[in-house]
């Protein structure tokens, strides 16, 4: 089995990131805000699994199960701020949640 | 016994703390208050016995508690010192408090603030009680710090009024003019002496410096004018006067027993000091001699029966300086206690009359008063007498008779002093004679309103007793002072003139002056009016109504000046830098606040943003 070169992994890493970043600050939708924050995780996690291959340590894939985790958390409790807020305004338009400005 | 000496100001001092910090109910607020300074002046009681029975080797004693701080070879400690001069003063300053706090009880009866009021009245006894036993002058410093708190709290006691708010801080600010003085001249002291434990200093002061040193004479000066703003001298007399916005337990507890009396007993307490350094004495001398006077022409004038006995009290205090810058150390100290116990009975007799004619202060709306209120017109009559000096029977004769032949007789007393103390004993037997004239004598002007019960005239006439009797003492007194505070007797030969002459003198001068405010004041009253009547006399009785002239001078020298100054340097350059910051932090919250839009994908930009730039940044440079 060859390895993958680690540039790659943390090429994939940087793409799966920018893209995650791109969708966040386009995306009005807080739906698919939550999933761009997810693909931004997800990039983190390769780049962490690539590098934690290519020295031969298992910190790297630890680290993603960290990740993992604090994604699993994340999700669940933006899943039910993003219930409460559609309840109250019967929309997923992050923008009409400005009312805390300064 | 001696042990105990710590809880003579601690117990006081603990139950203004209680007092301060918890409530009460109303007796108990007074049972609290008046049974801590009665303690204190029981055990003052016991010291004295047993300092008396055995007196302790060099016949004083040091009670060292701890050691208050430690900064390189600057060791005050907090340490109590007892000699024959600060126990005179401690019992006398215990008990007359104590009859104080027993009169207030009943005077403040229907009062709001019962509870403020005691605990104010406790830390003022407890501060004074420090200042006397303090064996260094930063404890004494301490204690006079807390006396000058505690009088600005009490003159100012009935705030509401706000003239009652600047007359307290009339008093607060013209006080701490002298006790800067008196700061520096500790810090010169420390300076040269190195130590400021008193006794320490008392040795090392003849050591250091000969005979009219510079640096002792500065010394002298400046604890001079420390003891001139506490005891309301010239030039700092200015306050005591006003100082009368208080309730008059504590005006009688300011005049009598504690504050007024501080500089007396600082000056005794550094008599080392003060001959080392003759012209420092002979400035005391002259401050005494020039008050006198002229707080006596000025209690002649005043309409308010307390802003009388304010001014004789500035009198009365002036004599004691005399009698301490001639040498005459242990007349001032006799003259304290007499003044103690008379004037405080001036001012407990004076407050029941005031009660009784519902708040009025004018003496010339009073009158024949004696057969309505018996008890305050004996008891205010014998302490008049004692203040204009009775021979021969009351107090105040025995003690002003010992000033004035010091000041004849005394190392440094001239017949310019003795002349200067006679003409006072005539200006005080006129406004004492006139004040009883006028409320006591002729025909009522007011309807009595209110009887004094028993805890104000239990008070009184102890008092009235004491104001008797306190004279009698005269002998052993002197011999008992004598360790800590010689007589300074001048040469053989210098003095023109017998004490029995002079006490013969003082008594025919008391005479006419009595004789003088009975034909002025009661006989006819016409004659007073002339004299007032033309442009001249008006003129002077203006001139001496307003003390001097006194206050319209440091009206238009030091405060018009003072607020002139802060109001054209409103915008100056320091000013400037200050609002400019302020000015700084609007703009920087309006701009940044420009950046909180609220939302949220903004925000998310920014931090993307930002971590780019610190990524760049610590890439790169």
């Amino acid at each position: 089995m060859t390895e993958v070169p680690l540039a790659y992994g943390l090429i994939l890493g940087g793409i799966l990131f920018a893209l995650g970043l791109a969708g966040l600050l386009m995306r009005r939708n807080l739906l698919f805000i939550l999933i761009s924050i997810e693909i931004m995780l997800n990039g983190a996690g390769v780049a962490f699994v690539a590098a934690g291959s290519r020295w031969g340590q298992p910190d790297g894939q630890i680290m993603f199960l960290f990740i993992l985790a604090a994604a699993a958390a994340e999700v669940s409790v933006g899943l039910a701020l993003l219930l409460r807020f559609y309840r109250q305004r019967h929309t997923l338009d992050a923008n009409r949640a400005n009312e805390m400005r300064g | 016994m001696l042990g105990l000496l710590w809880l003579i100001p601690a117990i006081p001092f603990a139950s203004a703390l209680a007092l301060a910090v918890l409530r009460f109910p109303r007796k108990v607020v007074a049972w609290i208050a008046v049974s801590s300074i009665a303690a204190s002046s029981i055990i003052s009681l016991l010291v004295t016995f047993s300092f008396l029975h055995a007196p302790p080797a060099g016949n004083a004693y040091t009670e060292v508690l701890w050691t208050w701080m430690r900064v390189g070879d600057f060791r005050p400690e907090i340490a109590f010192y007892l000699d024959p001069l600060s126990l005179i003063m401690v019992v006398v300053v215990a008990f007359v408090s104590f009859l104080i706090h027993l009169y207030s009880t009943e005077f403040m009866a229907g009062d709001d603030g019962y509870s403020r009021f005691f605990a104010y009245m406790n830390l003022f006894v407890a501060s004074m009680l420090t200042l006397l036993l303090a064996n260094n002058l930063l404890l004494l410093y301490l204690g006079w710090e807390g006396v000058g708190l505690c009088s600005y709290l009490l003159i100012g006691f009935w705030y509401r009024d706000p003239e009652n708010g600047l007359a307290g801080r009339k008093a607060f600010i013209v006080t701490r003019v002298g006790d800067t003085a008196m700061l520096i001249g500790l810090f010169l002291l420390f300076h040269d002496l190195g130590t400021l434990n008193i006794q320490e200093l008392m040795q090392r002061a003849p050591q250091h410096w000969h005979l009219g040193a510079g640096a002792a004479v500065a010394a002298g000066l400046l604890l001079l004018g420390g003891a001139v703003g506490k005891s309301a001298q010239l030039p700092l007399q200015t306050w005591l006067p006003d100082a009368m916005a208080g309730p008059t337990p504590v005006s009688a507890l300011i005049h009598a027993a504690t504050m007024v009396t501080a500089g007396v007993y600082l000056i005794a307490r550094t008599h080392v000091l003060y001959s080392l350094a003759p012209p420092a004495q002979f400035a005391v001398a002259v401050v005494g001699a020039a008050t006198l006077l002229i707080a006596g022409f000025s209690a002649l004038t005043q309409w308010d029966l307390k802003r009388v006995l304010a001014y004789s009290t500035i009198s009365q205090i002036g004599y004691m300086f005399l009698a301490l810058g001639v040498g005459a150390w242990p007349a001032a100290i006799l003259h304290f206690m007499t003044h103690a116990f008379f004037k405080a009975l001036l001012f407990l007799a004076a407050g029941v009359v005031i009660q009784a004619l519902h708040e009025e202060h004018n003496i010339f709306r009073m009158g024949g008063l004696r057969k309505k209120l018996p008890v305050a017109f004996w008891t205010f009559l014998i302490a008049g007498c004692s203040l204009a000096g009775l021979p021969l029977i009351t107090a105040g004769a025995f003690s002003k008779d010992w000033i004035l032949w010091g000041a004849a007789s005394a190392a440094n007393g001239s017949m310019g002093f003795w002349i200067v103390a006679l003409i006072g004993i005539l200006l005080t037997s006129l406004y004492t004679f006139r004040m009883i004239f006028l409320v006591f004598f002729g025909e009522m002007h007011s309807e009595v309103t209110k009887k004094p019960g028993m805890a104000m005239l239990i008070p009184c006439i102890v008092l009235a007793f004491l104001s008797i009797a306190g004279g009698y003492v005269k002998t052993p007194f002197a011999h008992f002072l004598e360790t800590a505070l010689p007589w300074n007797a001048a040469a053989a030969g210098a003095v023109h003139i017998s004490e029995i002459g002079s006490e013969t003198v003082a008594g025919l001068v008391f005479l006419l002056g009595l004789v003088l405010a009975y034909v002025l004041f009661l006989r006819s009253r016409s004659y007073a009016a002339s004299l007032t009547d033309n442009a001249a006399g008006a003129a002077l009785h203006r001139f001496w109504f307003s003390d001097w002239g006194m206050d319209w001078l440091y009206d238009r020298l030091l405060v018009r000046p003072y607020a002139w100054a802060a109001r054209i340097d409103k915008g100056d350059l320091i000013d400037g830098f200050y609002s400019g910051i302020a000015e700084l932090n609007v703009l920087a919250w309006r701009v940044l606040g420009l950046t909180e839009s609220g939302r949220l994908r903004w925000y998310a930009a920014g931090i993307a943003a930002g971590s780019i730039i610190y990524i760049a940044v610590v890439l790169f440079l």
